[in-house]
């Protein structure tokens, strides 16, 4: 079986300084994948490779078996931005407008979309059990609202594989629950694959897959004995 | 009506409710991308154009529209190089576009002419000029229909966007090109000063009251026709010059929107304790 992520002995550096090198992994269908480390480490950096919006020093990454740089079935992939509550929080749509937006490639050339459209958005934010919201002004509602209504727009055009960069950042823990709950359940049933850059390694160890530590310039997947190394030090040492 | 018996008075009628239709539209997109000065930017580098043009021998809505589309590409690229200090390549491009025009408008021959673009003359443009608007609105409004949701994926959040694969660059050109084209075709009319707050003003209006993006940009253009209309009457009847009466009653509503919600929501809170 073939990753449909596939990253070989990447390198990237801004300026002069090195952020990793030589780092590989591949993600297959169906997986559910943490990356940890700590600040500074470079996971976003990695997954803005990923997603081909940096170019690297050396190495290449491929999705669905194609070098990135030549990739153009961007519908297959979800990405959910590190503080994507940001971009919408003042801006005045409603949630069923920002979530209908990302069926871009589904309303083709139509200007407006269709009523078959405003119901697939209605879904997804049922699925997010924000479907009461639906025609709320996105900017009253609360951050994690906000989060649930990003997801139902990353959800709605029903993606294969699905980037996530720490979504659980300035989230109450009600929301975190059930956003890890929602994407176990994603992951389960539907065999959505899933990518997701976090510090709850504790979560992500209990319903993700695999875990990744990106530190010092390096990648490994942690065993089971490593996360509990690391969560019996952050359990002693919780400020580090 | 007496008002609308000069035909002075209905072209400036037509030509200023054609511009209040199609400047919202793009003010919508400028002041949701947080960049609202872009106007103020592309208008003042559009008197730089006037006054090539009127050394030339050029039409200078012409010219206008040439330092506009510049001025505007200017901006783009310079956002690009410095996308976290995005408001800074306004500030360069409009120091560069008055720099430029205060040294041409020196060589300029007719300076009442030059004038008339600071504060415009909507009551005294050609049939050529009001030609310009109409086509003007017709291609703006056009283009606008047609990139709708992908101007308004761009607008909320372009990173995304671009991963959901709309063109993005593609579009922003476009949006370039007719905001320059705009604020150039404006400018004759209700001046090189006052444009910017032509798209900003109804906006920032429309914005207390929109439940939606959909409300939001149908009041805008609403309260946009309403100011001008209201500007048009009372600078006729009052003798004002009517580009700075559109912008002035534009400016007095927002002022009372603003007070009004203040008081309502004090008186809320008040109840609610």
């Amino acid at each position: 079986m073939s990753g449909i992520v596939r990253v070989d002995n990447l390198s990237f550096q801004y300026g002069d300084e090195p952020i990793f090198s030589q780092i590989g992994f591949s993600v297959y269908p169906g997986e559910s994948v943490a990356v940890i480390g700590s600040n500074g480490a470079g996971k976003s950096t990695l997954l803005r490779l990923i997603l081909g919006e940096l170019t690297p020093l050396t190495g290449s990454v491929r999705l669905f078996g194609q070098e990135v740089r030549h990739f153009r079935e961007w519908t297959k992939i979800g990405y959910l931005a590190q503080n994507g509550t940001q971009a919408v929080s003042g801006f005045p749509a409603t949630a069923e407008e920002i979530v209908t937006a990302n069926l871009y490639s589904r309303i083709g050339f139509r200007p407006f979309p269709k009523k078959e459209h405003r119901e697939k958005a209605r879904t997804a934010l049922r699925q997010v059990g924000m479907e009461d919201y639906a025609k709320r002004i996105v900017g009253a509602l609360s951050g994690g609202q906000q989060q649930r209504v990003m997801l139902a727009r990353v959800l709605v055009s029903d993606p294969e594989l699905l980037f996530l960069d720490e979504p659980t950042v300035g989230v109450d823990a009600e929301t975190v629950m059930s956003l890890f709950d929602l994407l176990t359940r994603l992951n389960r049933e539907n065999g959505l694959t899933v990518v997701m850059i976090t510090h709850d390694l504790a979560r992500a160890s209990e319903r993700m897959s695999r875990v990744l530590c990106l530190e010092d310039g390096t990648l490994v997947e942690l065993d089971k004995a490593q996360i509990d190394k690391e969560l019996t030090h952050k359990h002693k040492h919780p400020g580090v | 009506m007496a008002i609308l018996e000069y035909d002075f008075m209905r072209r400036a009628f037509a030509a200023g409710i054609l511009l209040a239709v199609i400047i919202p539209c793009i003010g919508m997109i400028v002041v949701l991308k947080r960049l609202s000065m872009i106007g103020d930017a592309l208008s003042h580098s559009s008197l730089a154009g006037v006054a090539a043009g009127l050394i030339l021998g050029v039409n200078p809505i012409l010219g206008a529209a040439a330092a506009c589309i510049a001025a505007a590409l200017g901006i783009e690229a310079i956002r690009k190089k410095i996308p976290k200090y995005s408001e800074m390549s306004i500030a360069i491009i409009m120091s560069a576009g008055i720099g430029l025009a205060g040294v041409l408008s020196g060589f300029v021959k007719n300076a009442a002419n030059f004038n008339s673009f600071l504060f415009g003359s909507i009551v005294a443009i050609s049939d050529f000029e009001l030609s310009l608007v109409v086509g003007v609105s017709c291609a703006v409004t056009l283009a606008f229909i047609l990139l709708y949701k992908e101007l308004f994926y761009i607008a909320m959040d372009e990173r995304a966007a671009r991963i959901a694969g709309v063109p993005t660059q593609a579009v922003n050109f476009v949006f370039t090109i007719l905001t320059a084209v705009t604020v150039s075709v404006a400018a004759r009319t209700v001046g090189a000063l006052i444009v910017s707050s032509m798209m900003v003003v109804p906006v920032a209006c429309a914005m207390q009251f929109g439940k939606s993006y959909k409300q939001t940009l149908i009041y805008s253009v609403c309260f946009a026709v309403l100011f001008t209309a209201a500007g048009l009457f009372l600078a006729y009847y009052a003798r004002l010059k009517p580009g700075g009466t559109i912008v002035l009653l534009g400016i007095l509503c927002l002022m009372l929107i603003l007070a009004f919600k203040g008081a309502a929501a004090a008186i809320s809170a008040r109840i609610k304790r």
